[in-house]
């Protein structure tokens, strides 16, 4: 393992924001942490990078313990949420920053940054103030900054958090490609799941300095741990529900689920496409009280029956959805539909 | 790295550089200020502190101390009623020759006081420009003294309120006003409350200087006025009642301690959830009528209060006798002094470099230790402790560097050091008032930044800090080349006679009776008020734009 942690803890006054996390990172792979804000994963890179010391437990570099390493002799690269370019440089002493804190010769540096230049996609850009640069070409620019020294492990916090949306579809793409030829060991943090689905080859799902649940983007999409990660992950039918055989009791009613599902108390998910509406149908009563135009279909929010249990989501195809207002009753799909824990 | 041994080691860098500052402040300030206050309090071994009250049950003393508070307090409302116009103008208002006009209201404040002095004599007293006029003469009473400090401190409240007024969001006052506030209230609940931590400082540091004055009231003051720190000089030097003047010097430790501590907790204050905005985009041409009579008004303030005293003491310098008073000074009339006076400038100019650089080396290594993470209650405490020199009484320090640095290791006396090492003690306090927020403004991630990619400590600071700071760098030992160059309350008891700086020279011409006299400290005083703010303009094209302490 290039990168461990092992009862990683930190706290401040007397709260854990890292609480005693394990985590394992091999050579070459992207790993994202994922997490709301205040989950701990900023403190989760700072504690490796050795800018935050730990309370308790350890971190391990290529087997080496890191304990009384200061953060200059780790040879780890950060990329700062907002990307702390030295603003009384111009880009290309940026990036010759760390070349130059390693004692490589001008020369070197002056190749190197050429080199970088050209592979963030920025070629020419060396004697530009970064004030002048767009927040794209900053990032970039950090980037380059963050790769220049070869660092053994490169995080990112936040890499494309203050880009706009098409920017940001568009560098993550560019991002995991670029990993992918540089066979770069990877660990990034952000709290947007595209952005971690699209660029990880494992997600870690965090909640108050604990590690909620840890797999492919993949497996965490199908299988939310618990109701939690299922929440943050953005499924709002989740429910408490008693199953039996092939049958689970919902507030929503009774809902058919996996033959195999696990019995007893347990918390559901009910994917919105396992939301079938069926107009004037069978199955529970619903009224529909908003719908949101989501491009590839339309989310309909219901209120079942007489107006007081959990509402429901459905996600339904653009000519078929109700209007606010209308009545309409539900079918499940035993196939959308997940049992927790 | 575990968390107690990051703290260690964070704790032994801290120490380490706040080792010399602290060496230094406890040599050549703690040492000689308790020895001379012992040697007037203890007697046989024996704290006698029942001087306290004997001392203060003396009506001269109770008046003494009566009158430079209400002297202090006095002229802290007069400062701030007649320079927060000045402070609005400079912070909303845009007019040619701005930069010009902010260069030479600061020049008074880095003026020596024996220069402010003697220029207020030119004009208001016996012989002066007022006498001639009108045959007014204010130099009796304390009109004198109270124009004196508006003029030394005018650029204390225009810099301190006017740079924080600039520099808030002039849009905070719209929002009030789209709210339906009308203009006065948008002010009064907006920018008043934003503004009013900025005023106390400013405020505080004008009663601090006020309450401490010594060359203005020594000059001006006569045989009548009298502050503590005036009297402190008297006793010791005049009188030789070293008991009474260790118990003026412990009350006015006091009355400073306390003035630094309320001082330091609003500039917290003003240091906390203001949101700021470049000050060059918010300020705007005057218009209307009222706008442009109140430019005029300030205008005509500073020409009146600021510029026509210096104005006078050069046309006195020169007088009836052209430049006879400058020859005059190139002269040894082995009278007055041993040497020539014009000496003196050579003397001072040297003494100010090395205390510039003693008060830099002191102040870069305190400031630094200050930035540091996590500072603690220890590290204020050291805030405060750099901050004492600018309010204990100079002529204490200077006496008990006589009295205390005589023998070794710290046999002193009869050095010339002593002079630059008395200067640069009050030179520290500007270094750290000007470096500081500079220093405390830079990002700790770009610090870290820097650290991720190898930068060892020493190197961050070379590579991240120090190109931020260069500028505050410069002003910080400007600020203390011009304060040391005017330092009159140590220097006059340790400048030896055969090496007089200016300020001393200055002081003793006037102590002398003479046309001839008067006329060569007036010229001296011009000398070294070109050479003040000379170095004042120069600094000025380097200001940063951020608001300092001062």
């Amino acid at each position: 393992m290039l990168l461990s942690l092992e009862g990683a803890t930190v706290r401040f006054g007397g709260r854990a924001v890292l609480d005693a996390v394990d985590l394992q990172v091999a050579e070459h792979e992207t790993v994202c942490v994922l997490g709301p804000s205040g989950s701990g994963k900023s403190t989760l890179l700072r504690a490796v990078a050795g800018l935050q010391p730990l309370d308790a437990g350890r971190i391990s570099l290529a087997g080496r313990d890191q304990a009384g390493v200061p953060a200059h002799r780790r040879g780890v690269g950060l990329m700062f949420q907002d990307h702390q370019l030295f603003p009384q440089r111009d880009v290309g002493a940026n990036v010759a920053f760390g070349l130059r804190m390693h004692g490589a010769s001008r020369s070197e540096q002056a190749d190197r940054v050429r080199e970088l230049l050209e592979l963030v996609g920025l070629p020419g850009a060396r004697g530009r103030a970064v004030a002048a640069l767009s927040g794209g070409e900053q990032q970039r620019v950090a980037l380059a900054r963050a790769l220049a020294p070869s660092p053994r492990l490169l995080m990112l916090d936040e890499p494309l958090g203050q880009l706009d949306r098409s920017l940001r579809e568009r560098l993550v793409v560019e991002l995991r490609e670029l990993f992918g030829r540089l066979g770069t060991t990877v660990l990034a943090v952000t709290h947007d799941q595209g952005e971690a689905f699209a660029l990880a080859d494992r997600v870690v799902v965090m909640r108050d300095g604990r590690i909620a649940q840890s797999g492919t983007p993949l497996e965490v999409w199908q299988r939310p741990a618990d109701a939690f990660v299922a929440r943050f992950l953005g499924f709002e039918n989740v429910a408490e529900a008693t199953i039996t055989a092939d049958v689970a009791v919902t507030p929503w009613g009774k809902i058919p689920v996996p033959a195999d599902a696990p019995q007893g108390t347990r918390t559901l998910l009910v994917r919105p496409a396992g939301v079938r509406l069926v107009p004037g149908g069978a199955g529970p009563r619903c009224t529909v009280t908003a719908r949101t135009f989501r491009g590839t279909h339309v989310a309909v929010r219901l209120q079942p029956g007489d107006g007081d249990g959990p509402r429901l989501e459905a996600a339904c195809a653009l000519r078929a959805a109700p209007e606010v207002g209308d009545e309409v009753g539900v079918e499940f799909d035993a196939a959308e539909i997940v049992v927790l824990g | 790295m575990s968390r107690a041994a990051a703290r260690r080691r964070e704790a032994a860098a801290r120490l380490g550089l706040m080792a010399v500052p602290v060496a230094f402040f406890a040599a050549f300030f703690a040492y000689p200020v308790t020895a001379i206050v012992a040697r007037g309090l203890k007697a046989d071994g024996v704290w006698q502190f029942g001087r306290i009250g004997e001392v203060l049950a003396q009506s001269d003393i109770r008046q003494v101390l009566w009158f430079t508070t209400w002297q202090a307090l006095v002229s802290t409302a007069l400062t701030l009623l007649i320079a927060l116009p000045g402070a609005y103008v400079f912070a909303r208002f845009d007019f040619p020759g701005k930069q010009l006009l902010r260069a030479v209201v600061t020049v008074p404040f880095v003026l020596p006081t024996v220069v402010v002095g003697t220029a207020f004599m030119a004009l208001v007293g016996r012989g002066g420009l007022l006498d001639e006029l009108w045959g007014l003469r204010l130099d009796t009473t304390v009109w004198a003294i109270l124009l004196a400090h508006v003029f030394f401190n005018y650029a204390v409240v225009v810099r301190t309120v006017g740079g924080l007024w600039g520099q808030l969001d002039p849009r905070q006052e719209e929002a009030a006003r789209m709210l339906g506030a009308s203009r006065f209230t948008a002010w009064r609940t907006v920018t008043l409350p934003a503004l009013a931590p900025a005023v106390a400082a400013a405020a505080l540091m004008v009663f601090l200087f006020t309450f401490t004055s010594f060359g203005v009231v020594q000059i001006l003051g006569g045989p009548t006025f009298a502050t503590l720190e005036v009297e402190i000089y008297r006793q010791t030097s005049e009188i030789f009642d070293l008991s009474t003047a260790a118990v003026l010097t412990m009350i006015q430790f006091v009355a400073v301690g306390a003035i630094l501590a309320l001082h330091a907790w609003t500039v917290r204050r003003r240091e906390t959830a203001l949101r700021l905005v470049d000050a060059s985009g918010t300020a705007r041409r005057p218009h209307g009528a009222g706008q442009w009579a109140l430019l005029a008004g300030v205008f005509a303030t500073v020409a009146v209060l600021l510029l026509l005293p210096l104005a006078v003491l050069v046309e006195r310098s020169f007088g009836d006798a052209g430049l006879g008073h400058y020859r005059a000074l190139t002269r040894d009339d082995g009278g007055v002094f041993l040497v020539a006076p014009i000496e003196a400038v050579g003397n001072s100019l040297r003494y100010a470099a090395l205390a510039t650089v003693i008060a830099m080396v002191i102040g870069t290594l305190a400031s630094v230790a200050l930035t540091r993470r996590d500072a603690g209650r220890l590290v204020r405490g050291f805030d405060a402790l750099l901050m004492l020199p600018l309010g204990v009484s100079a002529v204490t320090v200077g006496f008990g560097f006589l009295i205390a640095l005589d023998e070794p290791p710290l046999d002193l006396r009869s050095s010339w050091i002593l002079v630059p090492l008395a200067q640069a003690l009050v030179g520290v306090p500007f270094v750290v008032r000007t470096m500081l927020p500079v220093l405390r403004a830079v990002d700790v991630r770009l610090r870290e930044a820097a650290a991720v990619l190898g930068a060892s400590p020493w190197r961050v600071w070379r590579e991240v800090d120090l190109p931020m700071v260069r500028r505050a760098v410069l002003v910080a030992a400007g600020f203390a080349f011009a304060v040391s160059l005017g330092e009159f309350g140590a220097t006059v008891f340790i400048a030896r006679p055969d090496n007089p700086t200016l300020p001393v020279a200055v002081a003793r011409l006037l102590g002398r009776p003479g046309e001839l006299n008067y006329g060569q400290a007036m010229a001296l005083s011009t000398i070294l008020m070109i050479v003040c703010a000379v170095a004042l303009l120069l600094l000025e094209r380097l200001r940063t734009d951020r608001s300092g302490e001062f």
